[in-house]
């Protein structure tokens, strides 16, 4: 489910939701300075910037795991079961791994997840929204009948029964599960400020100028709405890091891989609740929680960059 | 009426695909999901018989016959709730296991997805009206870090504090054991015993979406110009915050209402199997555990299918809330 504002529509004007200025980018601006300018944005707000600090924080943990944890996260040489102490910061697993460094490393495999699956779920969600929201009548009523139906079947229980199936077990099988279960949101919202735009002077004049659909969508509409797009690319990054922890805690991911859920599936199988090693439960699950909430925290500026009523007053 | 009769017919159709995304599913996998159930199986020391074999191949296809006399016979024997039976529960058929699990999880989701959505609503009703205050970022924040926390790995922290360091809740089961269920006063104050633990943690954790909400159509409802011309005519800040702001802000949260209710289903797989719930959550937990492929299958239908019927519900009773609807579909 969407966290954020998305359910919101923005306002039916449209103006609203356009990130500033005219619709297509200068010849000159490269994508580097747009983002640097949307970062700058980003930046003035608030909560946003507490996110983008704590993403930070991940991606450097993620980038320079070898310099940061003190052991190997795969070698058992450890005394099982021990508390945390001088050696083993956070303690060890049942199987003597050394949990400090599987928390490192495990920031890789949730931050390869929540972005690369939030990529794509966001490039489905913008192709169907766009190509739905600019041609009314079949075309529409067929992608917003698919888009329906991925959003009222359950999410999580459909990637527990993907993934049951699913034969091979890695990183990129949750990637493409979550991918493919976390799009819906995104295309309906998209599909409506697409629709919004339809009308407008600027895409008129490209259709009546001969260009193909496709530009039309991608070069005339999309780049009116790059904080919608922005939007459900951290919802669905927020849905895939989530995800991803719940269906290793099952059992349904790689057991080899070293990530914040197979540490907590392996807590839950050796009972480090009875056994008091609450740390080992307590250590993962705060670190998904605080990635996810620097995406939501992000978002937040996100929202506020589409709906201008949202922005905070001091800034 | 226009309206009503569109609903039915998106009902009936997405209904319809539903089941077929059911029956496609394993067969549209690589490889052979049957093979791989049963290898699991066999990997885990149960007797594969050839009944149990034929029962698999029939819902995960390798069976006798093409795929449209498979799919028409899979679509007669789920319209007669006959989904064979499940290894975890040898001695029942699967929807005598579902129906023992159903009113749990209907009392307990159904419970705390409406204290959810009027904790939800209410906090977010005081923070949009209250917007930039200390009150506001403390609601906001606090949504935040709520909805990021993993369900399963809250209840865990739960289970730890209330069930194993002070032991004031149970910490397994929807009931005592040795009770058997019942509707007399001493069971039923044992059960909800039990479920005040699974209760909070899917309350806490599915608070956020609807402050969230909330909050943004406030502050949306709130720049709308009969707001300002309320607060022109002089009318105290709380009546139109409540009565005029509030009322049309809710709105959007009703149609998400039906949504969420399939979020809190599926977010309470891992929390009823965390605490061993005996409702469908806990079910579908057990089924992927001991890869009970035809359990898996049976309640994943199920629950697409009181997910579709809630929503239907909750789609026709909003054209009572919001007289535009009926108007625009008119016009």
């Amino acid at each position: 489910m969407s966290i954020t504002a998305t359910a919101t529509p923005p306002p039916a004007d449209g103006t609203a939701a356009v990130t500033g200025g005219p619709s297509r980018l200068p010849d000159g601006l490269t994508p580097i300075l747009f983002l640097g300018r949307a970062l700058r944005t980003l930046w003035s707000n608030g909560k946003a910037r507490i996110g983008l600090v704590l993403l930070v924080f991940f991606v450097l943990l993620a980038v320079f795991a070898p310099l940061i944890a003190n052991h190997s996260p795969t070698s058992t040489d450890f005394v099982p079961y021990q508390n945390p102490n001088a050696e083993n910061w956070l303690g060890t697993t049942g199987a003597g791994n050394d949990v400090f460094s599987q928390m490192v490393y495990g920031a890789r495999v949730s931050l390869l997840v929540g972005l690369s699956a939030g990529i794509l779920a966001t490039l489905v969600a913008v192709t169907l929204g766009l190509i739905s929201g600019y041609r009314p009548g079949p075309t529409d009523e067929v992608i917003g009948f698919i888009t329906n139906l991925a959003l009222v079947i359950p999410g999580l229980p459909l990637m527990i029964i993907l993934a049951a199936y699913l034969p091979s077990r890695s990183v990129w099988t949750i990637v493409l599960v979550v991918a493919f279960t976390s799009w819906a949101t995104g295309a309906r919202v998209i599909r409506s400020q697409a629709v919004t735009l339809r009308t407008r002077d600027f895409v008129t004049s490209a259709a009546f100028s001969g260009e193909r659909m496709l530009r039309i969508v991608f070069r005339e509409i999309l780049p009116n709405m790059t904080s919608l797009v922005a939007a459900s690319f951290f919802s669905a990054a927020t849905a895939a890091v989530m995800a991803e922890a719940s269906l290793e805690f099952l059992g349904l991911g790689n057991p080899e891989t070293v990530s914040w859920g197979t540490i907590l599936h392996f807590a839950q199988q050796q009972n480090a609740l009875l056994t008091g090693q609450w740390v080992l439960v307590f250590a993962p699950g705060l670190a998904i929680a605080l990635l996810a909430v620097s995406f939501t925290l992000i978002n937040f500026g996100v929202d506020a960059l589409s709906n201008p009523r949202l922005r905070e007053k001091t800034s | 009426m226009r309206y009503v009769t569109r609903k039915v017919v998106l009902f009936v159709l997405t209904f319809w695909a539903a089941l077929t995304l059911n029956f496609a599913l394993p067969r549209l996998m690589p490889g052979s999901p049957l093979d791989a159930a049963l290898g699991n199986l066999q990997a885990n020391g149960v007797q594969v018989t050839n009944a149990m074999r034929d029962a698999m191949a029939a819902q995960l296809g390798g069976a006798e016959g093409n795929w449209l006399s498979q799919y028409f016979s899979y679509l007669g024997n789920t319209l007669r709730l006959n989904f064979g039976t499940s290894f975890s529960f040898p001695t029942q058929t699967v929807s005598h296991t579902i129906l023992q699990a159903l009113p749990w999880t209907v009392c307990l989701v159904g419970v705390t997805t409406i204290i959810a959505f009027v904790l939800g609503t209410l906090l977010g009703v005081y923070a949009g009206w209250r917007r930039g205050t200390a009150a506001d970022s403390t609601v906001t924040l606090g949504a935040t870090l709520f909805s990021a926390f993993p369900p399963f790995w809250f209840g865990m922290l739960l289970l730890y504090v209330f069930a194993f360091k002070f032991q004031i809740f149970a910490s397994q089961g929807g009931y005592s054991p040795g009770l058997t269920p019942n509707l007399s006063l001493s069971f039923l104050s044992d059960a909800v015993q039990h479920s005040i633990l699974p209760a909070v943690t899917l309350t806490v954790t599915s608070l956020s979406g609807w402050v969230f909400g909330m909050r943004n159509n406030m502050i949306n409802t709130l720049g709308e110009d009969y707001v300002t011309f309320a607060e022109a005519n002089g009318l105290r800040s709380r009546t139109i915050a409540l009565l005029y702001a509030a009322r049309n802000a809710m709105l959007p949260n009703i149609t998400a209402f039906g949504l969420s209710l399939g979020a809190v289903v599926g977010g309470s797989v891992l929390v009823e199997g965390i605490f061993g719930y005996p409702g469908l959550g806990n079910l579908l937990y057990i089924a992927v555990l001991n890869h009970d492929y035809p359990l898996m299958q049976a309640l994943f239908l199920v629950i697409t299918v009181s997910m579709l019927v809630t929503i239907f519900v909750v789609d026709l009773l909003y054209v009572r809330f919001d007289p535009r609807v009926r108007r625009e579909v008119i016009a």
